[in-house]
């Protein structure tokens, strides 16, 4: 019954680099070499393909953000590290859904995985959600001038450009106080 | 200073955007004023957090926009296990499975409770069943038997004789000119009887007497090849024998010879009846009319059938009616008077030795329908 998945799978220490190194073909080539193995998994213990979607992309952030992070080290074959933590999120979320009947279709062997590696993941997950909400909440321009200068970067004076102030300052003072009100629409969230 | 001033400020602070003595001014400010300084670490957790958020959500459509590539469909399709169509079939009907299910044990039931079926006191039944069973069951064994020696019998130079027997069971010498003894329900109903020897040659014979209510039938080779026994080696004891006899049998329990001993454990049948002996010893349903030995080598009685309930144990027809039975024999059936052999030759001897003197006496039945 177990279909052994066939893969042309790029080299562990090549994902490992290519992460460090943000190479968008690393990045893709680890995605798609993986996908079908936890598609399987997925597909197989009543879900379906977005849960798969869902699972696995979670599971290469985790990863992404533990080599980015530098505590990542190899104690086994990154495929099985995927594995696992697909499994353990999966299994998690079976059970929130009341779904889990206490067995589930293995088709790989896995390690048990640190609970630290999923928290961590969940708990930067619900500020993230926090983060996404209050700048929905914030609006125009405000959402976009937060986005320009702190995400992408961008410099004051484009910003000026961008959104047509005539002077600095009025962006500047404009800027603190979106800044003030994301603020407050963050942390009054619970 | 407003609000946003002092976020102008800390921001120039965190960014490293203050002249030497700017920031030592600062800092100072930091450490007497802690609402400043909750102020400073606030806003450093936040922009990052903001950042990383900013990472993440790119990370995201990264993921996504290679997501896009891939044909899920087609993995789906080929990854998916699909449960054999049984399994499936359960999965949509079971609920009317089971209904028909409970509906055909119902009707079984009560069926079986309105014609009587269910009472079990007529255990018999169950016994003759089962020995019917296990005749279809040999009659299959002899016939690919038969087919065997017919493959094995290349050469072509003898005609294959296909036994078509439908039943085995045991029989054993009464007399040395070819009367031999066995149960009734075993020749019941045949339309013709053979014995075969230790040697494998078998002798047409018939039923010369028979006495159903003790099943006991006497049988009379008469093949023209039959040319006599020697003289019969054991005897026949009359009176009755003693509880915790060590006994034996010697029959063909499913086509081949086998020896089993036992022990005496009653003096009486099920349920009391005092024609039967219960005897403890491991046989089949092919030791039917087998001889029953004591330890001295006389004939205690006839193997019967074997009790249904209980492993082991089960009944043997005390010699005593196999005697009666042969002194009614018809005197007009009969060349001449049968005389039983008085001297027994196998006192003293070891239970091979035994064997190896009365295995010429002891026949499988065969029975054709």
């Amino acid at each position: 019954m177990n279909k052994q998945l066939k893969d042309s799978a790029p080299t562990d220490s090549e994902v490992i680099l290519g992460i460090l190194n943000n190479s968008e073909s690393a990045l893709k080539k680890l995605y798609t070499a993986y996908f079908p193995m936890v598609l399987q998994l997925i597909i197989n213990n009543s879900g379906d393909e977005d849960d798969a979607k869902d699972i696995y992309q979670e599971a290469i952030i985790v990863l992404y953000n533990k080599v980015k992070a530098g505590d990542f080290e190899l104690s086994s074959k990154l495929k099985t590290y995927i594995y696992s933590i697909c499994r353990r999120l999966w299994l998690k979320r079976l059970s929130q859904l009341n779904r889990y009947g206490g067995d589930i279709r293995d088709f790989q062997e896995f390690l048990p995985i640190e609970e630290e590696d999923v928290e961590q993941h969940s708990d930067r997950d619900i500020q993230f959600n926090k983060m996404e909400s209050a700048l929905r909440l914030l609006g125009e321009p405000c959402k976009t001038i937060m986005e320009d200068f702190y995400i992408h970067n961008k410099s004051m004076q484009d910003i000026c450009e961008r959104f047509g102030y005539t002077n600095a300052d009025n962006a500047k003072t404009q800027k603190y106080k979106c800044l003030q009100r994301l603020k407050k629409l963050f942390f009054q969230q619970k | 200073m407003s609000d946003d001033q002092l976020l102008e400020v800390i921001e120039r602070y965190l960014n490293g955007e203050m002249k030497p003595d700017e920031r030592k001014k600062f800092e100072l400010l930091r450490k007497e004023n802690a609402g400043v300084d909750g102020k400073v670490v606030e806003h450093k957790l936040f922009v990052s957090l903001l950042k990383q958020y900013g990472e993440r959500v790119e990370l995201e459509s990264r993921l996504n926009a290679i997501h896009d590539e891939i044909d899920v469909h087609t993995l789906k399709e080929n990854l998916m296990i699909h449960p054999m169509w049984i399994v499936q079939m359960w999965r949509n009907h079971h609920s009317k499975i089971s209904v028909a299910a409970s509906v055909a044990i119902f009707t079984v039931l009560s069926v079986l409770l309105f014609t009587g079926k269910m009472n079990n006191s007529d255990n018999s039944n169950i016994i003759e069943l089962k020995n019917k069973v296990d005749r279809l069951d040999k009659s299959n064994t002899n016939l690919s038997r038969s087919i065997n020696a017919i493959r094995s019998d290349k050469s072509g130079k003898s005609k294959p004789v296909i036994d078509k027997y439908s039943a085995t069971a045991t029989g054993f010498a009464i007399t040395a000119d070819g009367l031999i003894a066995t149960n009734y329900h075993v020749v019941d109903g045949a339309n013709a009887v053979s014995v075969q020897n230790a040697d494998g040659t078998t002798y047409k014979a018939e039923v010369l007497y028979a006495e159903p209510q003790h099943d006991i039938a006497i049988l009379k080779i008469v093949d023209k090849t039959f040319e006599g026994l020697d003289a019969v080696p054991y005897t026949f004891k009359r009176a009755e024998s003693n509880i915790a006899e060590q006994i034996s049998t010697y029959g063909y329990p499913d086509g081949y010879p086998a020896y089993s001993p036992g022990s005496l454990s009653s003096l009486v049948g099920q349920n009391g009846d005092s024609v039967h002996y219960k005897v403890t010893i491991p046989i089949n349903p092919g030791n039917s009319g087998g001889p029953l030995w004591d330890s001295k080598g006389n004939i205690i009685g006839i193997t019967d059938a074997k009790q249904s309930q209980v492993e082991g144990e089960h009944f043997a027809i005390k010699s005593r009616y196999l005697l009666n039975a042969i002194k009614n024999i018809p005197a007009d059936s009969l060349d001449k008077k049968v005389i039983l052999n008085k001297k027994n030759t196998l006192a003293g001897l070891s239970d091979a030795q035994k064997t190896e003197k009365t295995k010429n006496f002891v026949f499988m039945v065969k029975v054709y329908n």
